[in-house]
């Protein structure tokens, strides 16, 4: 049995520590190819979070009557379902939106995150839980997609969420290409990762003088125990 | 001429990895070693060809006459999650070598974007069944080349010294963006 974390650690850690697609490399289909501008992103993101939402919980649910050999079966029917609802919801409401996401929306059902979620957590979990995990990851996974977007549509077109920030700007064409994808991703990668390793080192330099300091205690305290004897 | 021009379309100028995104986790995931990438672009692309055969036939005399549309993203996933499953008991009866060989991708293949994104182009782009087949073939054909360039590539990245924050997926991604670049060059063909 693992340690009981708290319920805001469980939304939290999807944020960072285990972030979906900065430090888990999954869902990376749809962060590269809807980001060519931040409102695509945030609605990849919304469409995401509802239907990781809905089948962290309807999983979680009927966890306990699902046979374990057909269980990615279900869990798939489970995810698809929910997948068909937002597509066709989208189509109904947001049209414009829905063409430029185009066949993105129905690929969902392959993103590995969510499969990934419904396998690693919701099958483990009760339902309040599966409901935070899938909160914090379904915006861990937002907050990587909007920014990719929202980078690559300012230096892209100079605008963002469709307003002129940079007037007179050179579009760098690039940015809204394909490669334009791959090289954001890339540096954000980088930076995380930077991030990440100068944290390690200071925690590890922390650990090394703590265990110094103990050391000097200890030898201090065995050396005045010597001198009492 | 017009399935000539499809073929070179989903191979080179709209490559599924480089342009369309699609299947990027076995891209990034698989390109470590030459022979591997090429056994899983040689299983994605069967795979592809049979998926894309299939779920063709189900749209066509199932789902549309049935007026079941809606039901189109659920049949196309089962389709290709039993699929994969057929296959990889077919292959294992008939072919053990090529089994082995193919073994560890077959069931990955299942969750590769690729494959559900081919069968849901192919609906949506109204194309018929021949020009669904050499589609698919052309995008089987494109997602090995960019797997195989990719291994290649890395392959000597191994001895140059990266810079320690983008080792591993960072420096995979660097070079998918400048051989992305470098397949707009094939832009003008067609």
């Amino acid at each position: 049995m693992k340690a009981r974390v708290s319920a805001s650690q469980e939304v939290l850690k999807g944020l960072w520590d285990q972030n979906p697609v900065m430090r888990q490399l999954l869902g990376l289909c749809p962060a590269l190819a809807v980001t060519v501008s931040a409102v695509n992103g945030l609605a990849m993101g919304a469409a995401v979070i509802f239907v990781l939402l809905c089948s962290n919980l309807l999983i979680s649910l009927i966890r306990n009557w699902i046979p374990s050999q057909v269980r990615i079966a279900a869990y798939i029917v489970v995810i698809a379902t929910f997948v068909t609802v937002v597509d066709l919801t989208m189509k109904a409401a947001l049209p414009a939106l829905s063409q430029s996401l185009g066949a993105f929306i129905p690929l969902i059902v392959v993103n590995c995150m969510i499969l990934g979620r419904a396998e690693a957590f919701a099958s483990k979990n009760g339902p309040w839980r599966s409901i935070l995990d899938a909160v914090g990851m379904g915006i861990g996974f937002t907050i990587p997609l909007t920014a990719m977007g929202g980078i690559r549509e300012l230096l892209g077109s100079g605008k963002l969420f469709g307003l002129t920030l940079l007037p007179g700007w050179e579009p760098w064409v690039v940015m809204i290409l394909p490669a334009g994808g791959f090289l954001t991703l890339a540096v954000l990668l980088g930076g995380v990762n930077l991030v990440t390793q100068a944290r390690a080192a200071t925690s590890r330099q922390r650990l090394v003088e703590e265990s110094r300091v103990q050391a000097r205690i200890t030898v201090q305290g065995s050396a005045a125990a010597g001198g009492e004897a | 001429m017009d399935l000539l021009l499809i073929f070179l379309g989903a191979a080179l100028v709209n490559n599924f990895v480089l342009s369309y995104f699609l299947g990027i986790c076995p891209f990034i995931g698989v390109s470590g070693r030459f022979s591997s990438a090429l056994s899983m672009g040689l299983a994605t692309t069967f795979v592809m060809v049979m998926s894309a055969t299939v779920t063709w036939l189900v749209q066509a005399y199932l789902l549309t006459p049935l007026g079941l549309g809606y039901l189109q993203t659920v049949a196309f996933i089962l389709i290709v999650a039993s699929l994969v499953q057929f296959v990889e008991m077919v292959i294992k009866k008939v072919s053990p070598p090529l089994h082995r060989a193919l073994g560890i991708f077959l069931p990955l293949i299942t969750t590769n974007c690729a494959i559900l994104g081919l069968a849901l182009f192919i609906q949506l782009r109204e194309q018929t069944f021949l020009q669904g087949l050499v589609f698919a073939l052309g995008a089987g054909a494109g997602f090995t080349l960019a797997i195989c360039l990719m291994a290649g590539i890395r392959e000597e990245l191994e001895l140059a010294d990266v810079p320690a924050s983008l080792r591993g997926p960072g420096i995979t991604l660097m070079v998918a963006a400048t051989m992305a670049l470098a397949f707009m060059g094939f832009a003008g063909m067609i």
